[in-house]
């Protein structure tokens, strides 16, 4: 093993390291709709008892619960891949961003560098005009380094603004970790 | 021999009612800062005509997701009871949430179901419940074992008390005429969230 592999054996991955700035940060209550990317977070946000973890049927209905339980006190937020969040611009231009609710989401970036299904390839390519026509606040987090600068001062934007936020996992961060 | 499966009895012989007079009555229960979530259209304008309590929030588009935000607040608020006022065809749009709300076992909730079997605010096109659908049997079908018809306003009112008093999730389905609301909503999205806000974190 080189001094290098070594060092990366030691390092927090992306999953952990997006844990810790939640809790850090009180976000507590997480609903997704699964993707194998997220996998390895949502297997550590459920075996973390600080977390209340709901899996409901669809990502319109994650982003309602998390809407509901922020307006009462309770920090959430929602994990989805890149054709989930297509199913979403009704919800976010109707209740996020308009009622004003720090909707977090984090979403596994499908469709690109690398996909193996056409569909997720083109709808991969609606996911940042949406984005950027509703004026949500998006960025991609492509390094390990970047993931705890991105994630915290994403959370904590969107909470002082009232704003949602995109946290995208670019395969940069989640395939080619996965490879090393 | 058709293939359509018919509406439970229990849906054919309860009572047709009104929803402001039903939301009245639930309105009339509510002495414990209870939340109420009404859904689009109608059913929060008819919430809305019966006097603008501070924990009722106004939903003004995402159809289908009532149930949904009425199940976030009372994740984050235990000790409060919550009610969500959802329509046949908001809730035919995401149906997936009954099983949700059923496998949580949440108990401070209650669904309570305006089933005119119309979109009546778009000009009352049939939805599936004028057919072949019967929302309690879905509930039940969802994991929801509290869900029943109401047969009547009596009924409704003792369907009410059972939720203030007893664990839920309870889910309760009227049939309802096709009367126009009486009042329409203040559509101001920030107000109506931090009023509602405000409501919930003075009261918690």
């Amino acid at each position: 093993m080189t001094t290098d592999n070594l060092s990366k054996s030691q390092q927090e991955t992306w999953y952990e390291i997006v844990l810790r700035v939640l809790k850090s940060n009180d976000v507590s209550l997480i609903t997704y709709v699964p993707d194998k990317v997220l996998a390895p977070l949502i297997k550590v946000l459920h075996a973390d008892p600080y977390f209340t973890v709901i899996a409901p049927a669809r990502e319109e209905e994650a982003i309602g619960i998390i809407t509901g339980s922020y307006m009462a006190g309770l920090r959430g937020i929602t994990l989805m891949q890149t054709s989930g969040f297509a199913t979403l611009a009704n919800v976010l231009a109707s209740l996020a961003v308009p009622f004003q609710i720090p909707v977090l989401m984090m979403i596994s970036e499908r469709g690109t560098l690398g996909e193996f299904q056409v569909g997720q390839a083109i709808v991969c390519k609606t996911m940042r005009p949406v984005l950027d026509t509703l004026g949500i606040e998006n960025y991609a987090i492509e390094r390990l380094g970047d993931v705890e600068f991105i994630v915290d001062n994403m959370v904590k934007q969107a909470f002082a603004t009232q704003a949602p936020a995109a946290m995208i996992l670019s395969p940069l961060l989640t395939k080619r970790t996965a490879q090393n | 021999m058709s293939n359509l499966i018919q509406p439970s009895s229990a849906r054919e012989n309860a009572l047709i009612m009104n929803r402001f007079d039903l939301t009245k009555r639930l309105v009339s229960k509510l002495h414990a800062k209870e939340a109420v979530i009404g859904g689009i259209g109608n059913n929060n304008f008819d919430l809305w005509a019966n006097g603008q309590r501070p924990e009722n929030f106004y939903m003004l588009g995402s159809m289908g997701l009532t149930i949904p935000i009425a199940f976030g607040v009372a994740l984050a608020q235990p000790d409060r009871r919550v009610f969500a006022l959802e329509g046949d065809g908001s809730l035919l749009m995401q149906l997936g949430a009954l099983g949700t709300v059923a496998r949580s076992s949440i108990k401070n909730l209650t669904m309570i179901i305006f089933d005119n079997g119309m979109y009546q605010i778009t000009g009352k096109q049939p939805t599936l419940t004028n057919s072949c659908v019967d929302l309690v049997s879905i509930a039940q079908g969802s994991g929801i074992t509290q869900s029943c018809w109401a047969k009547d306003e009596t009924h409704f009112e003792k369907l009410i008390e059972e939720a203030l008093t007893k664990d839920g999730p309870h889910f309760i389905a009227t049939r309802i005429d096709d009367k126009t609301p009486v009042a329409s909503t203040d559509r101001d999205p920030v107000k109506i969230r931090l009023g509602f806000m405000q409501a919930l974190s003075l009261n918690q």
